[in-house]
C-alpha cells in the first residue's frame, strides 16, 4: 500500500467538503461593491421641492437610503414598515429609482411619507453609481456617511433586527417582546 | 389510479434494486453460484418495473392528468402530444425517472451481452450498477416523487412546458445525453468489480472497452445536440456558453476521452492499469457531480432545474458514498506497480500518456473554473464570475497542445518507435498542410488571420495522420496491391472520430474568427447587406400555431441577384404562459449559415433585426456527429464479439446491438 | 430550502421572475461612429455579467439592469473610454462579479496559473516516470500478480 494511492480520495474529500459548504451559500446574493465608501455624489432634483440637491443634502447620520419606485410591488409591501421606522426616529432618504415623479408624489400622498427627502433618479444614473440592480434595496449610511450595508429585497422587522439594529440601537423591537424572534 | 400504480412500480423496482445490490455481491463473496446467478434476472426485473413506472407517468402526461403535480407544472392541454410526452423529462422529477430508466436499460444490456464473461465478474458488475440504481431510486422516491398528486386542488389546466423546451431537439437531447452520462456507470462498475476481484488485467479492459466507447459516443452526440439546439433555439446564434450545466456534461466527456484512450493501452499492452481504473471512476464520478451541480443550486446557471439544497444534500451524500467508497477501494486494492510491460519514451504508449495528461488537466481546469466562484464564496473571499473568456483562454491552448500528438499516435508503434520514423511518415504531408494553412488564412475577411492558419494547420495535421494510417493499412496487400482487410471497425471508428475532432476545431475557430453580425432596424422594403449577401424584408405578418401566436417577417436573401432563400424568423407568444420566444430563421449549408432573428418591434412597420453570417458553423456539429458515430462504430469490432465466443451458440448481431 | 425560497423571493421583489431568461434575443440598434467601436462593444458586452441574472452576459439579457449597463457601455465607448476604464467603472459599482474574465489578483492567481502549473507538474511526473522506469523494482508485485507468476512458472500451488 502506498500513500500516493490515497491522493484521489483526499482530493475528493476536499471537494465534497466544499460542495457541502456550497449548499448553505446563496450564489445569487451579491455584496455591495461600494462598501466602506462615501455615498457617490450626484446632482438631481428633490421629489417634493424640485430643487437641485447633491450628496451634501444627506446630512443625518447614521441613516437609511431606500431605493424605491411605484412600479415595484414589493416596495408597497415594505412601505408601512418604513413609516414605522421613520416614526421611531430613523432618518430615511429615498432614491426614487427609474420612476415618474408625478406618480411617486401621488404614492407618498396616499401612503404616507417616511422620507427626509427623495432623490429623483429618472434615468437610474444615481442607482448605477450606487450599484443598484433592482428595487427595493436599502443601504445604511454609517456615522461618517460611508455605505456600511445593503439589503436587497423587502425590509421588515426581522431583517432590520438582524442586520440593521447595530447602527440604530434605539429602534424598539416589539416583535422580540412578542417572542417571534426565533423565526430569523 | 394510474399514478399510484406507477408509484408502486417504482417502489417494487427499488426493492428489486436493493436485492441486486446485495445478493449477487454477497454471492461473489461466498462463491455462491446460485446467488450470483440471480444478478441478470434481478437487473431485468428492475428494468421492467422502472419501465412500467415510466410508461405510467407518460400516460399521465398524455392524458392531461393535472392532478399529478409534475404534469400540472410542466404540461398543458394545448400542448402537441409529442411535447406532452417529452415534457416528462423537461423537469427535475421526470428527468430523474428517465435517468433511472436508462441506467436500468444499461444494466439489462450488460446482463444480456456479458454471458461469456466469468460469472463472478458479471455478478459484481451488475451488483455495483444495482447500488447506483438504489441511490437514484431512493432519491426519486424520497425527495422527488414524480407521482405526487395535487389533491383535492386539481388545477383545470397545466402550467405549460417552457416554450424553449417545445422543440424536437429537446425530445432527443436529454435521452442521448443521459445514455452517455449513465452509460459511464458501466466502465465504472467494471472497474470496481475488477478492483474487488484483484484482476486488473487486459481482459478487464477488453470487456469494458466497447461499453465505454458506446457510452462516450452517446455523450458526444448528446452534447452535440445540446449545442445545436442552443444555436437555433436561443436566438442569438451562440453554440457553447461554458455555463455550469454545460460544463457538467463536458467534464465527464473530457475524462471519458482520456478513458477511451487509456483503455486502449490497457487492453493492447496491459499497462496504465491504475490510471485506467482511476479514469473510469473519475468519469462516472463527474457525471454524478454534474447531477449534483445541476440539481442542487450551488451554482447559478441559465438552465438549472429548480434549485433545492435539500435534494442537493441527498445527492451529495450519495456522491460521497459512491465516489468516496470507490476511491477508498482504489487506494486499498489498486496494483502497486504501474506497469509490468516496459515501453520506451518514444512509443505509442507515451503519446497516449500525453493524451491522458492533457485531457485530465483540461478536466481539472474546467472543474476549477466551474467551482471557482463557489470556492471564493466558501472562504468569504468575494464574489467572482468565471465565464467564456477564461475558459476559452485556457482550454483552446490545451487542445492545441494535444493535436500535434494526435496525428502521430495512430501511426506510431507500440513499445518502441523512433522520431526519425515519425518524421519520415509525416514530414512531407506536414509541410504540405503548413502551406495550405498559410494560403487559406489569407481568405478571411480582413487579411491574414493567424488563428485560422493555426486551426487549419492543426486540423490538417490530424487529418494527415488519419489518411496516412488509412493508406498504410490499405497498401499492404500482396505485390503492392490493395487490401481492405485491415480496415477494422475499431480503426474506422477511430479515424472517423479523429477527423471529427479536426472538423470541430476547424469549425469552432473559423466561426469565432469570421462570424459577422449586424443589429439593424428594418422596415418592409429595406435592404441590408452582410458580406456578399443582400437581405430584403418583404413583408410582415402573423401566423397562429397550435398553442402560440407568431409575428413573422419574410426575408428574401440574394447573392449576386440570385435568390438564395426565403427566411421567415418569428417572434412567438405562447398562450398558456404568456412567454415570448424568438424563433430564428436559418439558411444552413456546409460552408456557411445565414441567421436572422427578430428583436422588438420599432414602431408600427419596423423591427429590430439581427443578421448573422456564420461560416463553417455546421462543421462543429458534423464533427461532433463523426466523433459520436466513430465511437459507436469501434464497438462493432470483431474482437469484442470473439470474447463471447465461449458461449456455444454465438448470437448473430449481438455485438451490433451492443453498439 | 430556506435559501431556495430566498432566491425566489429576491427574484420576485425586483418585479421580474427570470424563469426562462434565455427565451428572447436582445437586439438593439445602436449606431456606432466606427466599426472598431462596434466590435469592442460586442466583445465587452459579452464579457460583462448581468449582476442580477442567472448566468448571462449583459449582451444576452433582457433584464432592465443589463439594458442600463449596455447604454453605459455604449456611451462610454463613444466618449473614448478604454476597455480598462470601462471595466474599472463597472467593477467599482457592481464588484468583481461583473467580470466574466476575472482580473488577476491575489485570489485569482491560482485560477489563472492552474493550467500551466498542472501541465508542468504532469510533464515532470511523466519525465520522472521515464527516467526512473528502467530500474523500477520488479519485486514490488501485488499478491495476485505473484500468484499469477507462480502459476505461470508452474510452481506448486498451496
Amino acid at each position: 500500500m502506498q500513500a500516493k494511492k490515497f491522493i484521489p480520495l483526499a482530493a475528493f474529500a476536499v471537494l465534497a467538503g466544499l460542495l457541502f459548504r456550497g449548499l448553505s451559500i446563496d450564489p445569487t446574493e451579491l455584496p455591495v461593491a461600494r462598501l466602506g465608501q462615501p455615498f457617490p455624489d450626484f446632482a438631481q432634483p428633490e421629489l417634493r421641492s424640485g430643487r437641485q440637491i447633491s450628496v451634501s443634502a444627506l446630512v443625518e447620520r447614521p441613516a437609511l437610503v431606500n431605493v424605491w419606485a411605484t412600479w415595484c410591488y414589493s416596495c408597497r409591501v415594505e412601505h408601512p414598515y418604513l413609516l414605522n421606522l421613520a416614526e421611531q426616529g430613523v432618518p430615511i432618504y429615498g432614491l426614487n429609482y427609474k420612476d415618474e415623479p408625478i406618480k411617486a408624489r401621488e404614492w407618498l400622498a396616499q401612503l404616507g411619507d417616511p422620507y427626509q427627502l427623495n432623490v429623483v433618479d429618472v434615468e437610474g444614473s444615481v442607482g448605477l453609481d450606487l450599484g443598484v440592480y433592482g428595487a427595493p434595496e436599502t443601504y445604511v449610511l454609517d456615522a461618517v456617511g460611508h455605505i456600511a450595508h445593503r439589503h436587497v429585497g423587502v425590509l421588515d422587522e426581522a431583517v432590520f433586527q438582524r442586520d440593521f439594529s447595530r447602527w440604530f440601537p434605539a429602534v424598539a423591537s416589539p416583535a422580540a417582546a412578542a417572542g417571534s424572534e426565533g423565526g430569523q | 389510479m394510474i399514478p399510484e400504480l406507477g408509484h408502486v412500480a417504482l417502489i417494487i423496482a427499488f426493492v428489486l434494486a436493493i436485492g441486486l445490490a446485495v445478493v449477487p455481491m454477497w454471492g461473489a463473496m461466498r462463491r455462491d453460484v446460485a446467488a450470483m446467478n440471480m444478478a441478470p434476472s434481478l437487473a431485468v426485473g428492475v428494468t421492467v418495473f422502472v419501465a412500467v413506472a415510466f410508461a405510467l407517468l407518460a400516460l399521465s402526461f398524455l392524458q392531461d392528468d393535472f392532478s399529478v403535480a409534475v404534469v400540472a407544472a410542466n404540461s398543458n392541454s394545448l400542448l402537441p402530444p409529442i411535447f406532452k410526452f417529452s415534457a416528462l423529462w423537461g423537469n427535475h422529477e421526470g428527468s430523474l425517472l428517465l435517468w433511472v430508466l436508462i441506467l436500468s436499460g444499461w444494466m439489462t444490456a450488460v446482463a444480456t451481452f456479458s454471458r461469456g464473461l466469468p460469472l463472478m465478474m458479471v455478478a459484481r458488475v451488475l451488483s455495483v450498477m444495482g447500488m447506483v440504481a438504489v441511490g437514484f431510486l431512493a432519491f426519486s422516491l424520497l425527495t422527488s416523487n414524480p407521482f405526487e398528486r395535487l389533491l383535492p386542488n386539481t388545477p383545470l389546466d397545466g402550467n405549460d412546458l417552457n416554450p424553449l423546451l417545445q422543440d424536437p431537439g429537446l425530445i432527443i437531447h436529454p435521452p442521448l445525453l443521459y445514455m452517455g452520462y449513465v452509460g459511464l456507470s458501466v466502465p465504472f462498475a467494471f472497474a470496481i468489480a475488477a478492483l474487488m476481484g484483484g484482476r486488473l488485467d487486459a481482459s478487464w479492459a477488453r470487456w469494458s472497452r466497447p461499453w465505454t466507447n458506446v457510452a462516450w459516443g452517446f455523450l458526444s452526440l448528446g452534447i452535440m445536440l445540446g449545442s445545436w439546439w442552443a444555436y437555433y433555439e436561443l436566438g442569438w446564434g451562440g453554440w457553447w456558453f461554458w455555463d455550469p450545466v454545460e460544463n457538467a456534461s463536458f467534464m465527464p466527456w473530457l475524462m471519458g476521452t482520456a478513458l477511451v484512450h487509456s483503455l486502449a493501452v490497457t487492453e493492447k499492452r496491459g499497462v496504465f492499469r491504475s490510471w485506467t481504473v482511476l479514469l473510469a471512476i473519475f468519469a462516472f464520478s463527474l457525471s454524478l457531480l454534474g447531477t449534483f451541480l445541476v440539481r442542487s443550486g450551488v451554482l447559478t446557471s441559465v438552465h438549472a432545474f429548480a434549485a433545492d439544497p435539500e435534494r442537493g444534500l441527498f445527492i451529495l451524500i450519495f456522491l460521497a458514498l459512491v465516489v468516496g467508497g470507490s476511491l477508498l477501494l482504489y487506494a486499498l486494492r489498486a496494483p502497486s506497480v504501474a506497469s509490468r510491460v516496459s515501453y520506451a519514451g518514444v512509443s505509442r504508449e507515451s503519446l497516449l500518456m500525453i493524451n491522458n495528461l492533457v485531457f485530465m488537466v483540461s478536466t481539472i481546469v474546467v472543474l476549477l473554473g466551474t467551482l471557482f466562484p463557489l470556492i471564493m464564496d466558501a472562504f468569504s473571499l468575494g464574489k467572482y464570475s468565471v465565464g467564456p473568456p477564461y475558459f476559452n483562454a485556457v482550454f483552446v491552448p490545451l487542445m492545441a497542445l494535444v493535436m500535434p500528438f494526435m496525428a502521430v499516435g495512430p501511426l506510431s508503434r507500440w513499445r518502441e518507435d523512433t522520431t526519425r520514423r515519425w518524421l519520415y511518415e509525416l514530414l512531407v504531408p506536414g509541410l504540405g498542410v503548413l502551406v495550405v494553412a498559410i494560403v487559406l488564412a489569407f481568405l478571411g475577411s480582413d487579411g491574414f488571420n493567424v488563428w485560422i492558419a493555426l486551426a487549419v494547420l492543426l486540423a490538417g495535421w490530424v487529418a494527415v495522420g488519419v489518411f496516412k494510417d488509412l493508406w498504410r493499412r490499405i497498401a499492404t496487400g500482396t505485390e503492392g496491391g490493395l487490401t481492405w482487410r485491415r480496415l477494422t471497425p475499431s480503426f474506422l471508428g477511430m479515424a472517423l472520430a479523429h477527423l471529427g475532432f479536426a472538423a470541430v476545431v476547424l469549425g469552432a475557430v473559423v466561426v469565432s474568427q469570421e462570424n459577422q453580425e449586424r443589429d439593424l432596424r428594418m422596415a418592409v422594403g429595406d435592404v441590408e447587406t452582410l458580406g456578399a449577401y443582400r437581405f430584403e424584408l418583404m413583408s410582415l405578418g402573423q401566423q397562429a400555431g397550435p398553442n402560440y401566436l407568431a409575428d413573422q417577417a419574410v426575408f428574401e436573401v440574394r447573392r449576386d441577384q440570385e435568390l438564395i432563400g426565403v427566411l421567415v424568423p418569428e417572434k412567438r407568444r405562447y398562450f398558456a404562459s404568456g412567454q415570448i420566444m424568438t424563433e430564428a430563421a436559418i439558411d444552413a449549408s456546409l460552408w456557411r449559415d445565414l441567421y436572422i432573428a427578430l428583436g422588438e418591434p420599432i414602431g408600427e412597420q419596423a423591427w429590430a433585426v439581427r443578421l448573422q453570417y456564420k461560416p463553417m458553423v455546421r462543421w462543429l456539429w458534423l464533427g461532433a456527429l463523426m466523433i459520436g458515430l466513430g465511437a459507436l462504430v469501434t464497438a462493432l469490432d470483431r474482437r469484442y464479439r470473439s470474447q463471447r465466443s465461449t458461449v456455444p451458440v454465438a448470437e448473430p448481431g449481438v455485438a451490433a446491438v451492443a453498439g | 430550502m430556506k435559501s431556495a425560497l430566498k432566491g425566489l423571493m429576491s427574484a420576485m421583489i425586483c418585479g421580474h421572475l427570470w424563469i426562462a431568461p434565455v427565451a428572447m434575443a436582445v437586439i438593439e440598434t445602436y449606431e456606432f461612429s466606427s466599426p472598431e467601436l462596434e466590435l469592442r462593444y460586442q466583445q465587452l458586452s459579452q464579457e460583462l455579467r448581468c449582476p442580477k441574472c442567472q448566468n448571462q452576459n449583459i449582451a444576452d439579457s433582457n433584464a432592465p439592469i443589463a439594458r442600463d449597463l449596455r447604454v453605459v457601455l455604449y456611451e462610454q465607448l463613444e466618449q473614448g473610454a478604454t476597455d480598462d476604464e470601462i471595466l474599472a467603472f463597472m467593477v467599482a459599482r457592481y464588484g468583481e462579479f461583473v467580470r466574466y474574465r476575472p482580473g488577476v489578483d491575489r485570489n485569482t492567481i491560482l485560477l489563472w496559473a492552474a493550467p500551466g502549473l498542472l501541465l508542468i507538474l504532469g510533464a515532470a511526473g511523466l519525465l520522472f516516470h521515464f527516467r526512473q522506469r528502467p530500474d523500477a523494482p520488479v519485486s514490488d508485485l501485488t499478491e495476485a500478480e505473484q500468484t499469477e507468476i507462480a502459476r505461470l512458472l508452474g510452481e506448486p500451488q498451496d
